[in-house]
């Protein structure tokens, strides 16, 4: 019971921090660009677009996290765009047309994405098998088969 | 038996995905440009030092020519700035920089203090025609064609190498009809 309390004693106020420091991040990151929405609808598509819109700059952050000079200058751009009154669809292909699919994080399945959109379907597909397989022969071969039985039921065996 | 292979199947298949991963790393961060083959963008911006000269894309057709994004505050292009010196001495292409989110003071000491081989130096200083051109991390340079066409793209430092076999190649084979 004490080892459970002295990890959660650690643990928590981690994960407090964690919690706590991400939400101060955004704060100074909204305190630097005083974005104004004209609604509420807008500001949440801004949400959403900078959300799945990667950073070109540290290329595992998304727009909306990154405090990369460019993509300061992406969300003023996205910002002006969305006030003008362009539709999502409008603002993510402005940015393919420059960066490429590589900056949507859920890019269109074409060709060259096939096999990134198909993997984890195959992966699932060959795990299940590999289960399914296993378990099966567990089931049919009976204890006394070549197969090593479990460690310690072996009779006489150094340890 | 086969079951007991399975695991060095594996585990070879893994090894062979972490050597495929560790030699593209270096090239990894590159992102290709859709840019190329297409017009470069239209932009219209001041001339660096002599705000008002303003200078479009059409005022740079005519030849080929280099687009080097270049601004003071990066690191890199200090690192490359006597490959672009040599190059410019060669006289081989022209070399317009694009002063990229830099002050004007800064842009024109550094230019003073490390030498100016640009023909030309085109003050971005919003940054709004680097986002057209596609450009995330300076230094960056274009080949541009005589018709004004992107022809090809490399991010990072230039090397005396990638001079000669991209960009002085492609000029030779598709830029003298």
């Amino acid at each position: 019971m004490s080892s459970l309390d002295t990890k959660l004693r650690i643990v928590l106020p981690a994960i407090l921090l964690i919690f706590f420091g991400h939400l101060t991040s955004g704060l100074v990151l909204a305190q630097q660009e005083p974005l104004v929405f004209e609604n509420p609808e807008q500001e949440r598509r801004f949400a959403d677009l900078t959300e799945e819109l990667r950073c070109l700059v540290c290329q595992n952050q998304n727009l909306a996290d990154s405090d990369a000079p460019l993509a300061h200058d992406l969300r003023q751009e996205i910002h002006e765009m969305l006030m003008a009154g362009h539709s999502d669809d409008e603002i993510k292909g402005f940015l393919v047309d420059r960066y490429g699919d590589f900056v949507l994080y859920r890019p269109p399945v074409k060709g060259n994405t096939l096999l990134l959109w198909l993997m984890p379907g195959v992966l699932l597909v060959i795990g299940a098998l590999t289960l399914f397989t296993a378990v099966r022969r567990r089931a049919q071969v009976p204890e006394s088969d070549t197969a090593p039985p479990p460690s310690g039921s072996r009779p006489g065996r150094d340890s | 038996m086969i079951g007991r292979l399975l695991p060095l199947g594996v585990f070879l298949l893994l090894a062979v995905l972490l050597a495929v991963g560790l030699t593209i790393a270096d090239r990894k961060t590159e992102i290709p440009s859709p840019l190329i083959g297409k017009p470069m963008p239209q932009f219209s911006l001041p001339v660096l030092g002599q705000p008002a000269i303003q200078l479009g894309h059409e005022d740079l057709l005519g030849e080929p020519f280099l687009l080097n994004v270049w601004a003071s505050w990066c690191v890199t292009c200090r690192v490359e700035h006597p490959v672009i010196e040599a190059l410019a001495k060669s006289e081989r292409i022209p070399i317009v920089g694009l002063n990229y989110r830099d002050a004007e003071s800064d842009a024109l000491a550094w230019l003073e203090h490390f030498g100016n081989p640009y023909a030309v130096n085109l003050a971005d200083e919003s940054g709004r025609t680097a986002i057209d051109f596609g450009v995330y991390a300076a230094p960056e340079t274009f080949l541009i064609d005589a018709e004004g066409r992107i022809v090809f793209k490399h991010i990072g430092a230039l090397t005396p190498e990638i001079i000669e076999s991209e960009i002085l190649a492609r000029l030779e084979a598709g830029n003298t009809p």
